[in-house]
């Protein structure tokens, strides 16, 4: 499977690809491989713990975006500004949701 | 216009097939806008489990009591590696014009992924044998509804690459065969990133609290 | 669930169900209107088949109109939905006005249930199949053309999306004839809306045809933003092009995020009620208050998902018909993006009652202000094009100064809204009912029809009558102003929304002077039909073929009226804003091209009419319990899907000697047509060549 490509002229950005995912797919594992430890092993006291596995979540997605699907600094503006701007509308919904729900439950009780 | 040499998210054909290249950008753009309105669904299946975790358990069972961590950490490494082996396949199909390679990558996708939907039907059968039923509490409802909507589009992610397996072999690979494949990445890919959510804020944050 | 355990071929539908057949079995006038409604919808097809049939449409109907994937076509279809679905609402609003006018310590002439009905498919329709698809429609038509395109990005998307929205539109009007609808408004909030306390089918047929039409938006979305990023004319920036297309481009990014919110919405009440899931019931860890949150976090961006096209009509026409560059376009760009974003900060001002503490009240109502700004900003910007320029005072013209007017007025009680301690005394009033109808009745009504009477002679080649038009237009203000004025002041009098019967006899002459305006609303719609039915039969007098009748500025003028299949015979290279104002003060407009090329176009096709009639029949299945036919139909329309994608000849070629014939002999009719001073731009002297005034 690792055997020298049959298209001409593009060996080095075939290395490079190949890199990204063997990359990507390394990080993947070894994140994830924390987080259920974390949990496995009782690691940190709850609060951290919680944080903790948050953190190496957005982590971990910015590793599939940047190796995975090739977002990065250097893509196409729209396509930046598309995943900026969803992030910005996910923010709000999610935010706002839980917000909203958490404030007219404490008010229920 | 476009200063990058990246004319659009995923792998990009670049000067390997320079038509195909420049048929991709609209093509792959529209999709990544659906990928995103797709995002906001999950997310907002997100949003209400978060409450309803938390706030719908009624006399029903919490997370702790019904979720199988060793089952969802098999579950994620299958659908990990199937990323992976996606990945393979999309340099398959931009560096090697013809061989096997494209063909057994997507199938070995396509085996890891069915594994992937086995363990995750294996769980909920598991789960409803022992009374944890959706109908049960609110908690139970927005998991079910969550979880499941990942799986159906995993599933039609799977229906859609056996679809593509036959085109390749009925239509050959042309342009639209490989912009459909690399939809398909996008897509795929995707789909791990919305597992790494719920395996972190649903199956991870459900036992710790 | 039923308590039978049989099977039955048609799930829950039985004979009782037909209206007309209910309508037998229960005498009484309400159930007499029910059905007579759904008569007049069957007389009404029928008569749609016999004129078919008498003048031999059929062929033409297939060939050219339900398999074309021409965005010309599918937006002119889109806007045919809309008005045939604006004749049956508006009849609704009459009725329910009539009954109101004498409900007053009186059960008036509609039962409660039936009233339910009647405000719910109201709202649902003209929201859903009315306002949806006229902007739509309009994006479709305009917007390729505006940035120098051939056609949307995806052009079958664009007709399956069309056909999901029709599809939506066929179950409302199938349930004046099979069954009921729901009778929980246009929001259907649970638990009212759960199986336990609206048991029957009327919630399901407001789900399934609500979620059909909102993929279709979504994909419209998609499609929109996907042409005006990816497929503009070379030369033509982004800062380039018409103020529509910005509206249009901030338009379809709301469509593809706010349609999925209202997905979820539907889909969680849907499993609820088919399925005995908890989301939002009273027990077992429900919250029926994220019903309010998630249709709410839909609900809000939708209105601007309206207006915004809207505001983009109103910037070409006011443009236009002044006879000016617009004036603050960066600061209309900037206005419309602000908008689009502020959209998804507001949306908890529609439920500043249910319960949530002060601060979260004020942080929306604080948002909700500022929203008012941008708005503003745009309404000055409009104002100063008008602004030493040269007036027409036509149709379209008249419609937006009215609205001008009146949307402002509508925006300074919304202010009054915003502000929750003032909005928990008038939160569900006719006040509010005063407020929204004061923002879409002038604003994207008014925006849409002055759409219409714009672009009416580009898209069929023949402008319509003005006289009719002016007519219609003060039928339309008058009747704007007597029907809602008065339920401001009933709203303040204590008078609440979805009301069936009133006890107090203050309210009754409000509610005259309002039913009296809402037959001058009736009068203005239909005087809409006298002037299209007058200037069809005027056609040949009012023909302009060369195009351009009123001096336009931007690209869609530049070609014929009706323009090719293809839009333009050459893409044009732009230079600047108002880009074809600029080709015709430099001189380089209906210039030879040096050079024609084949045109590749898609062919028709008749995937799309296929899943939407299966889209129907899916909805229809699903609202009756048929499993076995939803299932069917399910995989029809996945079936089709795929079976498509095994397609490989997809489009056809326009050979460029035909472009060449076609072009040069429409440009040897350009150049022969008179130009049309401006006083003349209302007569038969107008061909379509107006004059440029410098």
């Amino acid at each position: 499977m690792n055997g020298e490509p049959t298209t001409g002229g593009a060996v080095e950005t075939y290395e490079k690809d190949f890199r990204s995912y063997c990359i990507g797919g390394a990080l993947a594992l070894v994140l994830t491989a924390i987080a259920f430890a974390l949990v496995a092993f009782e690691i940190l006291p709850v609060f951290e713990r919680l944080v903790a596995i948050a953190l190496l979540a957005v982590v971990q997605i910015v590793v599939h975006f940047r190796y995975f699907l090739h977002i990065s600094w250097h893509s196409h503006r729209d396509d930046l500004q598309l995943v900026l701007f969803t992030s910005l509308i996910l923010f709000l919904m999610v935010g706002g949701t839980i917000w909203i729900l958490f404030n007219l439950h404490s008010r229920m009780m | 216009m476009n200063t990058s040499p990246l004319s659009h998210p995923g792998l990009n054909l670049g000067s390997v097939d320079e038509y195909s290249h420049e048929e991709a950008e609209p093509v792959i753009f529209g999709f990544w806008i659906f990928l995103m309105a797709d995002l906001v669904l999950f997310a907002l299946l997100f949003a209400t489990y978060a409450t309803m975790s938390v706030q719908g358990q009624a006399d029903g069972p919490s997370p702790a009591d019904i979720f199988d961590l060793s089952s969802a950490f098999i579950g994620t490494m299958l659908l990990l590696a199937s990323s992976i082996t996606f990945g393979m396949a999309s340099l398959a199909l931009k560096y090697r014009a013809d061989g096997p390679h494209l063909v057994l990558w997507l199938v070995l996708t396509f085996i890891l992924g069915a594994g992937f939907i086995g363990m995750e039907l294996r769980d909920f059968m598991t789960m409803i044998a022992q009374g944890a039923v959706p109908q049960l509490s609110g908690f139970l409802s927005s998991f079910y509804l969550l979880v499941a909507t990942h799986g159906i589009h995993v599933t039609a992610g799977l229906i859609w690459m056996i679809v593509l397996l036959i085109q390749l072999r009925v239509m050959g690979r042309t342009t639209t065969v490989k912009l459909r494949i690399m939809r398909l990445a996008l897509f795929w890919h995707m789909l791990d990133i919305v597992w790494v959510c719920i395996f972190s804020f649903v199956y991870l944050y459900g036992v710790t609290l | 669930m039923s308590a039978e355990s049989s099977f039955s071929l048609l799930g829950n539908l039985g004979a009782q169900d037909i209206s007309f057949v209910h309508a037998y079995e229960n005498p009484v006038m309400s159930e007499f209107i029910a059905a007579s409604a759904g008569g007049f919808m069957v007389v009404g097809a029928v008569i749609v088949i016999a004129l078919l049939s008498y003048y031999r449409g059929w062929r033409s109907l297939w060939f050219d109109w339900l398999t074309s994937v021409d965005h010309k076509k599918v937006g002119i279809m889109y806007i045919v939905v809309a008005f045939v679905m604006l004749a049956r609402a508006i009849i609704e609003a009459v009725l329910m006005r009539y009954h109101q006018s004498i409900a007053v310590n009186d059960p008036g002439i509609l039962s409660p249930d039936h009233f339910g009905q009647l405000f719910s498919t109201h709202g649902s329709i003209m929201i859903f199949f009315v306002a949806m698809p006229f902007v739509s429609g309009m994006m479709n038509y305009i917007m390729p053309q505006q940035i120098g395109a051939r056609d949307v990005s995806f052009p079958l998307l664009n007709a399956i999306s069309l056909w999901l929205t029709a599809a939506g539109a066929a179950l409302v009007m199938i349930s004046l004839v099979v069954g009921q609808f729901s009778t929980g408004g246009w929001t259907a909030y649970p638990p009212y809306t759960s199986i336990e306390f609206s048991p029957g089918e009327g919630v399901d047929y407001w789900i399934w045809s609500i979620s059909l039409t909102s993929i279709g938006s979504t994909l419209t979305g998609l499609n929109f933003a996907t042409t005006i990023y990816k497929n503009r004319a070379p030369g033509m920036t982004l800062f380039r092009m018409p103020l529509f297309c910005w509206t249009t481009l901030c338009t379809s990014i709301l469509m593809i995020f706010a349609m999925a919110p209202l997905t979820i919405a539907t889909l969680m009440l849907a499993l609820d009620r088919y399925a005995g899931f908890h989301f939002f019931t009273n027990d077992s860890g429900g919250n029926m208050m994220n019903y309010a949150n998630l249709f709410w976090l839909f609900g809000h961006p939708e209105v601007y998902i309206l207006i915004l096209p809207a505001f983009g009509v109103f910037s070409e026409v006011i443009s236009t018909f002044s006879g000016k560059v617009i004036y603050g376009y960066k600061s209309l760009v900037f206005a419309t993006m602000s908008i689009a974003v502020l959209s998804f900060t507001v949306w908890l001002h529609h439920f500043f009652t249910m319960g949530q503490g002060a601060n979260v009240n004020a942080v929306f109502g604080i948002a909700t202000m500022l929203i008012g700004v941008p708005t503003g900003v745009k309404v000055y910007d409009w104002l100063l094009t008008m602004v030493r320029g040269r007036i027409r005072l036509s149709t379209a013209m008249l419609f937006s100064i009215m609205f001008l007017v009146t949307f402002v007025l509508g925006g300074l009680t919304g202010v009054i809204l915003a502000n929750p301690p003032v909005d928990f005394a008038v939160h569900n009033s006719l006040f509010l009912v005063a407020h929204f109808h004061n923002m879409v009745i002038p604003g994207v009504l008014f925006g849409m029809i002055a759409g219409y009477q714009f672009w009416f002679p580009k898209a069929f080649g023949f402008r319509l009558s003005e006289r009719w038009g002016k007519a219609s237009f003060w039928c339309w203000s008058i009747g704007f102003y007597l029907t809602f004025m008065p339920l401001y002041a009933l709203g303040l009098m204590g008078a609440m929304r979805r009301t069936v019967e009133w006890f107090r006899p203050e309210y009754l002459g409000w509610l005259q002077v309002s039913f009296a305006g809402a037959m001058l609303l009736l009068s203005g719609f239909l005087l809409l039909a006298v002037q299209l039915i007058v200037s069809v039969r005027q056609r040949e007098q009012r023909r302009v073929p060369a195009g351009d009748p009123w001096d336009g500025r931007s690209l869609e003028w530049s070609n014929s009226a009706p323009p090719p299949e293809y839009n333009f015979a050459v893409i044009p290279q732009v230079e600047a804003r108002d880009a074809f104002s600029w080709m015709k003060e430099h001189k380089k407009a209906y210039l030879s091209p040096d050079n024609y090329e084949d045109i590749m176009v898609p062919k028709n096709s008749m995937v799309a009419p296929v899943i939407g009639v299966a889209a129907i029949v899916f909805g229809f299945a699903l609202v009756w319990h048929i499993w076995w036919l939803a299932i069917v139909s399910f995989t029809g329309i996945w079936g089709t899907v795929i079976a498509r994608s095994f397609v490989t000849e997809t489009e056809r070629v326009i050979p460029a000697s035909e472009v060449r014939a076609d072009h040069e002999a429409w440009l040897a009719r350009v150049r022969e047509a008179p130009v049309t001073p401006r006083e003349r731009e209302d007569t038969s002297d107008n061909v379509g060549r107006a004059e440029v005034l410098a």
